[in-house]
């Protein structure tokens, strides 16, 4: 193999790769802003100019292919003078406005000039002014006083998004970037420019001003919005979600995320309509009662019934563990009739990440389910209609919104038992509503539409938790925050992930299904369905495992 | 029982006492017809100099608008956390401003870390040294309280242009 040596270390490296790939597969960074390891090379920041022996000028080591026994020095006086010259230039005309920039402390700008920069400017002149908030599309604004013009967001929009819809215009000083004329920067993909923006120009208009950055704490997830199953980091300050951004996973979502998904799978969260503590209809109204009362009033019903009058409906919106232990009280009832929704829109799939299946664990509920044999959906719809299925029980799924007929087969029913994160037609129909935890406040797994399961954890608190107790991650407020501050007093639901509502209305029932953590839920999914076999959630880790289901495989 | 030795064997006179007596009266009687330093607070009150590091307050423009642009530093460097910001877009030229900035006068230090790390000269340390609450409520002052016309810190900003670097 061809070797290569950077600042001294002899690095192996594939015939092809350039300086920069290289010396980062190495752990060395070289300093960078226009290259982008997903995107074409456009080589015009200059930052990342390295000194190359037996070259008669510096190279930037974005464009330049690594050679067999070629000799690198990226913090040489040579290179380190060039790349202070070069932040020089660039910070010629980017305005000091970091203190109102969403972009400080996670910008490269900053970073960069903090690391390799003089530290003062000489330059005397009136900085060069650019239009200001311009609304590119309908989710991000553009500051162009900020714009170093790396051409990123060009090239993202041309080469991953494939829509065309951004561009340079004027040259020298005035460059600035705007769409074509009559064109709005409005693809699918659009805010995936905002985390690539190595400074503070393309801003995220929802999260605009929310929050610094460093007052957040990050946890790791997983998007809902479709079978893709993004990797994501959610940002939450104050047990509040503020940020979805996408986490670099190669073999689901690279460094990508659609705009759907980041904008609206976290708003349910901290929603008005958000299910807070357990209810029980008394009297034609739904009505808080305490856990145990309405785990008793659920127990009590359930015993009036026949198995064969009852029927179980999981979710693909829920995690495995919830599904598994939803099988598992089913088989203690002897219920055969388990099944769960599909929720696919026909038609709104795309070749990048876009996936028509609206849920996260179509597969995972697949998987869990495969054991049972009795009625499916429509089959307990039918009984339901015929009056055969007197009793339901709806895991985190709003059966009565699919369709009207749904809505009034629910109506029929003698008992509605629900859990569910917020309200929705099937809640208003609900004799007993079971506050579930959402996928921010759990821990658990999706298997998506590849057969690759991943996990979620929790990033919001519930009631029932405490931050440091649980292992949540934290940001500096959680940790030295009391109950007398207002900046710590962010409400927490009165809710649980639904294994555990199904394990204590199990107990409520006789049976013998108990769970401290979702941890244990999964070793036995491990023990009982094949495909998770022998796998455990230290296995799975951050970025998932593919599930040896070869016939779901696509790409 | 040996005697116990004294560090110092008292003279004749001090041994009398009346002299010791007499200047220790002397003294009392100095003190009591020299002018007096105690300053009677309430009614009169201390005015201190530029230097003192009274509460915390926000500048506040002759226009009527603050002049923080809610960047959150001096919410970060606080040490003892008393900073809370809350910024919102301004359709003013400066983009942004605190929708709610509220300080915790239980937390407070008054270290001044707020006042020095501030790029707008934004949030000053005062002379206001008078600080009574009766509940944690009201110690946790808001933009009402902590608004102060700019006119009136001139002594602070003057202080820290000659002397902050």
């Amino acid at each position: 193999m061809p070797t290569i040596t950077i600042d001294g270390k002899q690095i192996e490296f594939k015939q092809g790769q350039t300086v920069i790939e290289v010396a980062y597969e190495a752990g060395v960074e070289i300093p960078h802003f226009c290259y982008h390891p997903k995107l074409s090379i456009s080589g015009n920041c200059r930052v990342c100019l390295v000194e190359i022996e037996k070259m008669p000028k510096l190279a930037i080591s974005c464009a330049t292919l690594a050679g067999d026994g070629m000799v690198v020095h990226t913090n040489s006086a040579k290179t380190l003078e060039a790349r202070n010259a070069v932040m020089e230039f660039i910070l010629i005309n980017h305005p000091l406005d970091c203190p109102i920039c969403d972009e400080a402390g996670e910008c490269k700008l900053q970073d960069y000039a903090y690391a390799h920069s003089r530290g003062e400017s000489r330059f005397e002149e009136i900085k060069n002014r650019k239009e200001k908030r311009v609304q590119l599309g309908p989710r991000i604004k553009f500051d162009g006083d900020r714009c170093i013009s790396c051409s990123r967001c060009i090239r993202f929009s041309d080469e991953i998004a494939k829509s065309n819809q951004l561009t340079f215009t004027n040259r020298g000083d005035k460059v600035t970037i705007s769409t074509f004329p009559g064109e709005s920067f409005d693809n699918p993909y659009s805010m995936n420019t905002v985390d690539i923006c190595p400074v503070g120009a393309l801003t995220n208009n929802d999260f605009r001003f929310k929050s610094r950055v460093w007052e957040m704490s990050f946890t790791d997830s997983i998007c809902v919005g479709c079978a893709r199953g993004c990797n994501t980091e959610i940002g939450v300050r104050n047990n509040e979600i503020l940020r979805l951004t996408p986490r670099q996973n190669e073999e689901v979502n690279s460094f990508w995320m659609c705009d759907n998904g980041r904008l609206n799978t976290f708003k349910n969260v901290n929603a008005e309509d958000r299910i807070d503590g357990t209810f029980v209809r008394k009297e034609g109204q739904l009505q808080k009662v305490n856990w145990d009362e309405a785990l008793e009033v659920a127990a009590k019903s359930l015993k009036e019934y026949k198995s064969g009058e009852i029927a179980f409906v999981g979710s693909a919106f829920a995690t495995c563990e919830d599904n598994f232990v939803l099988a598992k009280l089913a088989k203690q009832l002897n219920i055969a009739s388990v099944d769960f929704a599909r929720h696919s829109v026909a038609g709104d799939q795309d070749d990048i990440l876009i996936r028509e299946d609206k849920t996260p664990n179509t597969a995972g509920a697949e998987l869990v389910f495969t054991k049972t044999n009795g009625a499916k959906l429509e089959g307990i719809f039918r009984l339901i209609k015929e009056g055969k299925v007197k009793t339901l029980f709806v895991m985190e799924d709003d059966l009565g919104s699919i369709n009207d007929e749904w809505e009034q087969a629910l109506g029929m029913l003698d008992l509605l038992i629900v859990t569910a994160t917020n309200s929705n037609k099937t809640t208003a129909l609900a004799d007993i509503v079971f506050p579930a935890a959402s996928y921010a406040e759990k821990h658990g797994t999706f298997v998506n539409f590849q057969g690759r399961v991943q996990r979620i954890r929790p990033a919001v608190s519930l009631d029932e938790m405490d931050r440091a107790l649980d292992g949540m991650n934290m940001s500096r407020w959680d940790k030295f925050g009391t109950k007398f501050d207002r900046w710590n007093q962010g409400h927490k639901y009165d809710a649980k992930p639904s294994w555990k509502i199904l394990a204590q209305l199990s107990s409520h029932l006789g049976g013998k299904i108990k769970y401290e953590m979702a941890e244990e839920v999964f070793a036995e999914i491990a023990n009982s369905v094949d495909a998770f076999k022998g796998l455990d959630y230290d296995e799975i880790g951050e970025l998932g495992i593919q599930l040896k289901i070869s016939e779901k495989v696509e790409k | 029982m040996a005697e116990k030795k004294r560090l110092k064997n008292l003279t004749f006179l001090e041994k009398m006492y009346i002299p010791e007596i007499v200047k220790g009266l002397a003294l009392t009687l100095k003190q009591m017809l020299s002018p007096s330093v105690t300053m009677q607070y309430p009614e009169v009150k201390f005015e201190p100099p530029a230097s003192y590091r009274g509460r915390p307050v926000l500048v506040q423009e002759t226009n009527g608008t603050e002049r923080c642009v809610a960047c959150g530093l001096c919410s970060r460097v606080c040490p003892a956390l008393a900073i809370e910001v809350q910024a919102a877009e301004t359709e003013l030229e400066k983009e942004r401003y605190p929708q709610k900035f509220e300080i915790n006068m239980l937390r407070c230090i008054f270290c001044g870390f707020c006042e020095e790390v501030c790029p707008e000269e934004a949030i000053v340390m005062s002379k206001d040294y008078e600080l009574v609450f009766q509940n944690r409520e009201s110690a946790i002052y808001g933009k009402d309280k902590l608004l102060v016309p700019v006119d009136e810190l001139k002594d602070r900003i003057d202080f820290l242009r000659k002397f902050k670097k």
